[in-house]
Order: C-alpha cells, then structure tokens, then sequence
C-alpha cells in the first residue's frame, strides 16, 4: 500500500511541523499596549534587551495607534500602557482602568511636505498660521484618521485654527485611517502635507524629496506616559512585572537608554521622568 | 521614489543578509498556517463531503452559506476572534490572545469554509457517479464519506492548497489577534506590513517575494506528491 504510506507520511510530516514546538518557556512576560510610532522608530528594539538583560522579564509590545491601544488596555489586554494622548491618558486612570500616569518622554511633532510647498509655508515655526495657510490654499494634507495621539494632536491643532478640516474630507484633507508610516507614505504619494512625530520620521526610510517645513513650535511638544493597568479591575494583569517595567523606564537606567537612542546622530526622544 | 528595478535588487540583497531574523519569521509562518489548514482540513473534507454526498433539510442554506463564507474579510475574523479572547471577553480566561494560537484560530476560521465548500463541490460531483454502487453495496454514511473523499484526494489536495493560500497571503487577522510581537506573533505578512509603514519598501519587497517562493515551494511540493502518488497507483 505505497500510496497510503506516501499519505500518512505527508500527513504526519506536516503535523510535525506544524504542531507548536514547546517554546522555549520564557519565565515570565509582560503585554505593553504602545503606539506606532515607539515601534516605528525602533526605540523599542533599543531599550527592551537592556530591561530583558536586567529582569528576564520579556517585554511583549502591541503597536497599534493611541485610541486602540487604550481601548485594549480597557479590555484588560495588556498590563502596561505606553502612549501619548496626555488627555486620553488621564481619563484613561480616571475611569479606573489605570493605576496612575507618569511621564516618561517627549518629542515633538513636525509638518512635513512636497519640496514644492504650495501653501509656501516652509520655516514657518507658528503652526496655527502654517495650517490657516494650508486650508486657505486647499493643498492637500494627509491625515491619520485613526483616532491615535498623533491624529488627537492634529484635530487639537485644527481647532486651535478654527478650521473645521474634517468638513473638507475627501477633498484637500485626506484622512488616511492608518498608521504614521503607512499615512507618511500614502500623503506622499499625493504631494501632502502631513503631521508626523519627528521620531518616525527620522526613522522612516521612504523620505523622497519630502523634508521638514514646518518645527519648533512649543504647541508641537508631544509628551509619552506610561501606565500600570489596573490589576484591581482586570485580574489577569501581571501587577508587579508591569510594574517592575514601569519602574526600570522611570529610572535613571531607562531614562539613560531613551536619551541614547539616536539614529544618524540625532536623539529621537527626550526623557523627562518626575518632571 | 527609487524605481521598481532598484527596490528589487536592494529586495534580493536584503533577503540574503536578513537571514537570522527572518527564519525565525518564516517558521512561525509555515507553522500558524500549516497547523491551521490541517485543522480546517479535519473539519472541512467530512463537513463538505457530508452536504456534497446526502440529501437533507437546509442543504441549499447550508450551500450559500458555506460558499458565501468564503469571502469572509479576514478584520472582521480578527475582531470576532479578538473580542473572544480578550481578557474582557467570554473566553478570555485561556489567556490565548497575542499568542500563535490566537493566530491559528482566526486562519481556521478563514480557511475552514474554503475546505468545506470545494469539498462539497468535488464530492457531489464524484458521488452522481458512486451512488447506485454505494446503495448497491448498502455502505453506511460513514463507509460512504471515507470512500468519497479517498477516491477524491488528488482533487482535495488542490482544495487543501486553496486554504494555504487563502491562509499564508492573509494579515487583516493575525494582526488583531496576534499584536505582530515581535519573537511570538510576528509573521511573514505582519512583517511587510511593518516595514511598509516604516517606509522600508525595498525589506518590505524583499519579504513579500520571499512570501511567494515560500508558496511556490510548498504548492510545487504537494503536486510532486501528488504526482508520485498517482504514478504509484497506475504503475
């Protein structure tokens, strides 16, 4: 019977591969919910092994925009919060669902555009007269969308103009429902101008001819927090892991490997813990 | 924006000097997507070769729905799964989400339907020719489903290829349940969506041709079988 035996060879060979190997049993791990742009810029991939190396606590990130990652964190799917939406944040530990909000860093966001500029607002440092000129040109601008820190930002900008950018969706104003790289690369595509973290753009690869117009101005500071999920409220958070993560990134250890992380010479974010 | 040509040459060197991290990648892959389409395999062949091969009540229903589960969107597949094992949600005790489990899961879901109605298809079809001989040997049920799909196997071998596809191509899904960890859920697709948006095209390419080889490779090696196979039974 070869042709049975050729079938339960591929069948079990399959399984064998299939089949999850015993992984290799971590001692213990942790599920910080953060924001894309932390993953983006590759902080992440700088700070954890220095945290792994000192606790053997596995560090597992979820990178998703500010708004889902909260709303995961509220579900309990996550024992740590690591976002920037201050606001969000607060309301965020006010309803419970956190233990309490430190700051962790900062950076700043920066509008970047076409070398054409259309709207001529390249070395403008005041935003809010950047974004009125942009509106009142109707040069594109590519938005988030997606309910994230970045995007938050952004619509707190446009109201701080007195704009109602969103009325002129789907025609100057693009609203991209994804995250900062894959709107960077989407707003490119159409010659738009776009509200990024200067983290992600200086880490992004796909630059162009695209450059910054518009930094500098202190309504563009963007500042990280960092919180424990209430253990109190969902039993499965690994209270004291988390915790032990937050205490290692508020130290003068994790301090020092944010403010190391630099790429092509430049310092990506500013620790500002206990300020 | 650097011309196709560029991003592939930078993709194929890209691909040779990636290789550590990206065997970890690949294998995680193969291993969610295979154990998932060997599991849909189990659930979908007697399922699809049950509403191929007897009449009953409902079959017509059961036909549209199963065909029209097919095109089920792997996000909402995500969500539900998601919502399911969230530790907010009704299964979420076991503690599955942001595992590969989680991913397995969401791609039997998508696969599952695949299985089962190319099954139905190629089993209704082979039984219009076996039912006077099964009534005239009166097969039970059972006896009858066993000969359907093991006459029909070249034939289900290709149904099976149809899920991996569907399976192996899919990031919507593994995404939402998975998180795109980094060392525990990061796959093949999640990965060229993470370096698509960080603006990585060439590493993205890279990894999306090498997704295609890796589907080459198991699609060539199944039909080899398949191939060895038939020439064993006709030698």
């Amino acid at each position: 019977m070869l042709r049975r035996h050729i079938f339960s060879l591929t069948a079990s060979a399959l399984l064998a591969l299939a089949l999850p190997g015993a992984t290799a049993a971590q001692d213990q791990f942790i599920v910080v919910q953060s924001t894309t742009s932390t993953q983006n810029s590759g902080l992440f991939e700088q700070i954890l092994p220095l945290f792994q190396d000192q606790t053997d606590i596995e560090v597992r990130v979820v990178a998703v925009g500010t708004g889902q990652a909260i709303k995961n964190a509220m579900n309990g799917d996550g024992d740590v919060l690591f976002v920037h939406a201050k606001a969000a944040e607060e309301a965020f530990v006010a309803e419970g669902h956190g233990v309490e909000r430190f700051d962790v860093m900062y950076n700043d966001f920066v509008i970047v555009g076409p070398p054409s500029d259309p709207a001529g607002v390249a070395g403008t440092r005041d935003v809010v007269a950047a974004l009125t000129k942009i509106a009142e040109v109707q040069a594109p601008f590519a938005s988030r969308g997606d309910d994230s820190g970045t995007h938050k930002a952004e619509l707190r900008l446009w109201k701080e103009v007195g704009i109602d950018a969103q009325a002129a969706s789907g025609g100057w104003y693009r609203e991209t429902g994804s995250g900062m790289g894959a709107t960077l690369n989407t707003g490119a595509g159409m010659g738009a101008y776009i509200l990024t973290d200067r983290a992600t753009w200086i880490a992004y690869g796909n630059k162009g001819d695209y450059q910054i117009v518009v930094e500098g101005d202190p309504k563009m500071f963007n500042q990280y927090g960092i919180i424990l999920v209430n253990p109190e409220k969902h039993p499965t958070v690994k209270a004291e892991a988390g915790q032990a993560f937050i205490d290692w990134v508020l130290s003068e250890a994790g301090q020092q490997a944010i403010a190391d992380y630099m790429i092509e010479g430049k310092q990506l974010f500013f620790p500002n813990a206990g300020g | 924006m650097p011309s196709f040509l560029d991003i592939l040459t930078e993709a194929l060197g890209l691909i040779l000097s990636w290789e550590r991290a990206l065997s970890e990648i690949v294998i995680l892959s193969l291993r969610v997507t295979l154990t998932a389409v060997v599991i849909s395999c189990v659930l979908g062949l007697p399922l699809g070769a049950m509403v191929g091969a007897f009449r009953f009540p409902g079959r017509g229903l059961l036909t549209v729905i199963l065909n029209a589960l097919m095109g089920l969107p792997p996000v909402v597949v995500g969500l539900m799964v998601y919502l399911t094992l969230s530790a907010s949600g009704p299964m979420g005790a076991l503690q599955l989400l942001y595992t590969p489990a989680a991913m397995i899961i969401a791609q039997t879901i998508l696969v599952t339907p695949i299985v089962a109605a190319l099954t139905k298809q190629v089993v209704e079809d082979l039984h219009g020719e076996y039912a006077e001989q099964f009534a005239s040997f009166g097969l039970t049920a059972r006896d009858r489903i066993a000969a359907l799909l093991w006459d029909a196997r070249y034939s289900l071998l290709t149904v099976a290829l149809a899920g991996f596809g569907r399976a192996v191509a899919e990031v919507g899904a593994v995404l939402i349940v998975g998180g795109n960890i980094n060392h525990v859920t990061r796959m093949m697709t999640t990965t060229i969506a993470l370096e698509t948006s960080k603006g990585n095209l060439e590493l993205a390419l890279a990894l999306g041709l090498l997704l295609l080889g890796i589907a080459v490779i198991v699609n060539a090696s199944v039909m080899a079988l398949r191939a060895s196979a038939v020439r064993a039974t006709y030698a």
